[in-house]
């Protein structure tokens, strides 16, 4: 497996196609290449959570962690998400970067089925924050993230959820680490906002299983 | 969509009761078959976790019977041929258009450009 530098993987990144017209009410927006490059290879390089291992990618999008995933080592992909336009910008990237062990599934992970599965070793994941009319959606993602993964699950959290999040690990006996302090800027959502966007604080959170969920 | 990844999802499909509706059965109108770089270390980690009779039924429906044994045999890790028609039959061969039906309700999901749409409508 030839070895990707961290900068070969965020300029690797950057070539990914992204949202033509983001629909905001689903909070969608592309990871930056930069930032999922980091996030990336700290899984790979300090938890050897990528190389080989059945990945899903919880709210993909047009799949840049999918895709960073599967050039990393990745045994296998499978990116979901809810808007076929991304998916559709997802698959014509897989196309370009000829990648041949990516898959996705167009789903609602709020309305996925209960059943406890660990079918996938590990998930990363940069779920939607819940600020357009959708809260609680980030805990849903992770709660669901949780069920499907054996291994761990990696996750992006805005920093004020912290707490909160720290006593719902806590009730789900999950353990929990916060890897990094992440600054998201994101594109400002309302035409009265003055500034072009808005910078968020976001964690950069790896939880690891042996869960009680119910 | 792979058949790797028709078995490790069936079980998330909604609406469906729980332990039911499983596995969905495929009915394909445009399968692509596309060579795929071998991992035998990938693929033989993946054995235990796989729903075997599944996976058997999925690869017949797609016209290909018998490349699979009944149950993996003891050993199967250092099976190259084994592993090979595995990887196959996991990795090689996609859905492009088609359906997933619920054996239960008979619900069809469709496939469209290799994506399972999985989506209820608002009244289910």
């Amino acid at each position: 497996m030839k070895k990707l530098k961290l900068k070969e993987l965020e300029s690797c990144l950057q070539q990914v196609d992204t949202f033509e017209s983001p629909k905001l009410l689903l909070e969608q927006y592309p990871t930056r290449p930069h930032i999922a490059a980091c996030m990336l290879y700290t899984i790979h390089n300090t938890f050897d959570d990528i190389e080989n291992k059945t990945i899903a990618d919880l709210g993909c999008g047009c799949g840049m962690l999918s895709i960073g995933s599967a050039m990393l080592g990745a045994g296998f992909c499978v990116g979901l998400d809810i808007d076929a336009d991304a998916l559709e910008i997802f698959n014509s990237n897989i196309e370009d970067f000829e990648l041949t062990n990516v898959n996705m599934v167009q789903c609602d992970i709020c309305s996925l089925s209960d059943s406890l599965s660990d079918t996938f070793d590990i998930v990363i994941m940069n779920p939607p924050f819940g600020t357009k009319h959708n809260k609680g959606i980030d805990m849903i993602f992770l709660k669901t993230a949780l069920q499907m993964a054996k291994t761990a699950v990696y996750s992006l959290h805005k920093t004020s959820t912290r707490q909160h999040i720290e006593k719902k690990a806590a009730e789900w006996e999950v353990k929990m680490e916060v890897l990094a302090e992440l600054r998201f800027d994101l594109p400002a959502s309302y035409k009265f906002h003055k500034k072009k966007s808005v910078d968020i604080e976001v964690d950069f959170i790896r939880f690891s299983a042996k869960k009680v969920l119910n | 969509m792979k058949l790797l990844t028709h078995n490790l999802l069936s079980s998330h499909v909604p609406g469906l009761r729980p332990g039911g509706g499983f596995p969905l059965r495929i009915e394909a109108a445009e399968v692509r078959v596309r060579p795929v770089p071998f991992n035998a270390a990938f693929v033989s980690r993946l054995v235990p976790r796989l729903r075997w009779d599944a996976l058997r039924e999925a690869a017949e429906s797609l016209g290909r019977p018998s490349e699979l044994p009944p149950e993996p045999s003891p050993g199967y890790e250092a099976d190259e041929e084994f592993l090979r028609r595995l990887h196959h039959v996991l990795l090689e061969v996609e859905v492009l258009e088609g359906s997933l039906q619920c054996p239960d309700s008979g619900r069809r999901f469709p496939i469209s450009r290799g994506v399972p749409n999985l989506l209820l409508s608002e009244d289910e």
